[in-house]
């Protein structure tokens, strides 16, 4: 059976309880995301985009998804902690796809018009303001996935930043799977910022068990004019642990957009980025970092849209990859005719430490405009011999001088996250692994 | 200190080392001389375990252990010391977190607590002065961006930090102007003690006006062919290198 209709089948079975308790914003987009399933199916690796992530393979898995909303009563916040010294932030818990309100972050709903809290509580309160942008650039005709994520979107997070409001503290998001069965998660999360407006977004993902897990996440942010939206994604998580996420991002003139993808630990990890700079003047920061050893696999797809002239879009893309591990980074750029003065570059630069180690490299830039400053790089490689021989006649022993070069190799990117407690915490994280200290997630109680 | 037997060395599967002898006693210092290719590198490389290169034959005496099996760093924490002739650039291992690394494997060797961090900057400051380094050069990458006399006063310190017992110097005068020479050769010379050794290779007397050397061997095709007092190096000078490999032929004839 085409591994989409068992999800076809599985929503139209299930509707009235997928339906139940939800808003109707959310259940008003089923009928497009079942008609975009059926006609476009889940990706298949014969698909270009998707030739060395067997997202099918994942997809037949025998899931459990927790269709009706049970309660599955966890103390999330005594049971895991993602701390961050000296970063105080509005935390959030996802739990599978139902937000758990910490103490120190109710739903906000400030004065100034802030909002922040789960998707489909505020949907129902504020159906207009969420229906302006739900769905409305997770293009389920170009993605199987924004249309999966769309029949059974349930919950998420939702934050809302008027125009000319600045949001000071981190809204920090820490996604937990936790389940006793192998468990289909399915998280929606729209982000919307007016003009002018500001918003630093921290999401975390961790796994609490060793439950095979597949979450499938997609994103939407809608960045306004002159507005400034910084947004880590950090993944932690088990090596059962599987996840496909998907960003969508349109961005308006003068904004300034800062993207990191972290990938520290997990089992198979897809993330897409589609990107549009749909104003003038706008530009954007995509970076990414992705240490794998084991049989971890992580594949990193881009697609930068430069819809109108003098964007700008800056790619930086850097793999360490041990053991048996798989990386897979494919960047494309899109220069419009009509785009003129566009700068645009992209560089993706990997390590394999062992002859077993894969990694798939594919800068693909296409411009139509012809004023335009352009470039794109990949190199797959190993650590440096001659560094290393240096260091070791230091007296450095060859398993610290590996560890430095790779801290060097990787803090190109940690290096430049403009949150600096964050970097503080991830240049230790990063240390951590590279150790091998992080075989587990790092602040849980639960595996320890 | 250091006695090097009928060492034989290669690379790639190419002999260049073809039976040295060498013995250097502490306190001493020795010059290396000899035409382009040689072997002078290859020695050095060689005594500081370079992976490239392969010992086919002889032994390597140092401090009255066998060098030749211990790995590269255990020769550093040992005091062995190579200034690089060409210092490596390395991106992003900013140098305060280089030497402490460095100084706190050696410490943990000789089974000593690692420095505490105001003591660390205390000799940092010392040996810095030394070569007169600029501080705003600890906090930048190892020799990244460095200036051709940076990076050998660079390595200077980076000897006065580890405190070797035995310091190759190779061609650290090569690329320096008159000044920075003169700052690097002062640098060694108060390094200097009794107990230390200084091997020093190079292809001109310059360097020996500041570093006076007690014995000079002149290295040709793999094997030492002349070993002297001081007055070799500043005859070599005046007369080249073909006399002294005539006569070499001559006897192996």
């Amino acid at each position: 059976m085409n591994v989409s209709n068992i999800y076809i089948d599985l929503f139209r079975e299930n509707r009235q309880v997928i339906d139940s308790g939800i808003s109707p914003i959310l259940n008003g987009c089923r009928e497009a995301a079942l008609e975009a399933l059926q006609k476009y199916g889940l990706p298949a690796t014969k698909q270009e985009e998707y030739l060395h992530f067997n997202a099918e393979e994942l997809f037949r898995t025998d899931w459990g998804m927790n269709l009706g909303r049970l309660n599955m009563p966890v103390d999330y916040a005594e049971a895991f902690r993602c701390n961050v010294p000296n970063l105080s932030t509005l935390l959030y818990y996802l739990a599978g796809d139902t937000l758990v309100q910490s103490e120190s972050a109710a739903r906000v709903q400030t004065a100034e018009g802030v909002l922040i809290g789960s998707l489909n509580s505020l949907a129902k309160d504020y159906p207009e303001l969420v229906g302006r942008y739900y769905a409305k650039i997770a293009k389920m005709e170009r993605s199987g996935i924004a249309a999966i994520n769309t029949l059974f979107a349930q919950d998420g997070l939702f934050v809302y930043v008027p125009d000319g409001v600045v949001v000071e503290k981190p809204v920090q998001l820490v996604s937990l799977l936790q389940s006793k069965v192998d468990m289909m998660v399915n998280r929606r999360i729209l982000v919307v910022l007016g003009n002018n407006a500001q918003l630093k977004l921290l999401l975390c993902d961790h796994s609490i068990d060793s439950r095979n897990a597949l979450s499938v996440q997609v994103v939407e942010a809608f960045v306004g004019s002159g507005s400034q939206f910084s947004y880590y994604d950090l993944e932690e998580t088990h090596t059962a642990n599987n996840r496909i996420n998907e960003l969508f991002i349109e961005q308006q003139a003068d904004s300034s957009v800062e993207l990191k993808t972290i990938t520290l630990h997990n089992g198979k990890t897809r993330n897409s980025i589609f990107a549009t700079l749909a104003g003038k003047g706008a530009s954007l920061n995509v970076d990414g970092v992705a240490i794998t050893d084991k049989q971890q696999q992580v594949d990193n797809y881009t697609y930068i849209d430069h819809k109108v002239s003098d964007c700008t879009s800056s790619e930086l893309y850097k793999y360490v990859l041990d053991q048996e591990s798989q990386g897979v980074f494919a960047g494309r750029v899109l220069v419009r005719e009509d785009s003129q003065r566009t700068v645009a570059h992209q560089t993706n630069r990997n390590i394999c430490l062992t002859r077993s180690a894969r990694m798939f490299t594919q800068p693909q830039l296409e411009i139509y405009a012809d004023d335009v400053k352009c470039s794109h790089g990949a190199t797959v490689g190993q650590l440096d011999d001659k560094a290393m021989f240096y260091m070791q006649q230091r007296g450095i022993s060859a398993a610290e001088a590996r560890t430095l070069l790779m801290l060097a190799f990787v803090d190109e990117v940690i290096g430049n996250v403009k949150l600096e407690p964050l970097r503080d915490r991830l240049r230790r994280l990063v240390e951590k692994r590279f150790r091998g200290e992080l075989g587990h997630c790092e602040g849980c109680n639960i595996c320890k | 200190m250091l006695k090097i037997d009928n060492l034989h060395a290669s690379i790639n599967g190419k002999e260049i080392l073809k039976g040295i002898n060498l013995q250097v006693n502490p306190g001493e210092v020795h010059a290396i001389m000899g035409p382009n290719g040689s072997g002078k590198s290859t020695m050095s490389n060689v005594l500081v375990g370079h992976p490239a290169y392969t010992v086919t034959e002889g032994s390597v005496i140092y401090k009255g252990k066998n060098l030749l099996d211990m790995p590269v760093e255990q020769r550093s924490h040992e005091g062995l010391f190579l200034s690089f002739q060409y210092p490596v650039e390395i991106p992003g291992v900013s140098m305060t977190n280089f030497m402490r690394t460095a100084i706190n494997e050696k410490r943990k060797y000789l089974e000593l607590p690692p420095l505490s961090p105001s003591d660390f900057l205390k000799l940092i400051k010392s040996k810095r002065d030394l070569v007169k380094l600029d501080s705003k050069f600890m906090n930048r990458s190892v020799n990244e961006g460095f200036s051709g006399g940076e990076k050998k006063r660079n390595e200077i310190f980076q000897m006065a930090m580890l405190e070797p017992s035995l310091s190759i110097l190779d061609e650290t005068d090569s690329g320096l102007d008159i000044d920075a020479l003169r700052i690097v050769a002062e640098g060694v010379n108060k390094l200097k003690t009794p107990e230390t050794s200084v091997i020093v290779i190079t292809h001109y007397q310059r360097l020996l006006d500041y570093i006076k050397p007690d014995i000079v061997h002149v290295l040709y095709q793999g094997r030492i062919i002349k070993t002297a007092g001081p007055e070799l190096a500043l005859e070599l000078e005046e007369r080249g290198y073909d006399w002294l490999i005539k006569e070499f032929e001559d006897s192996q004839k």
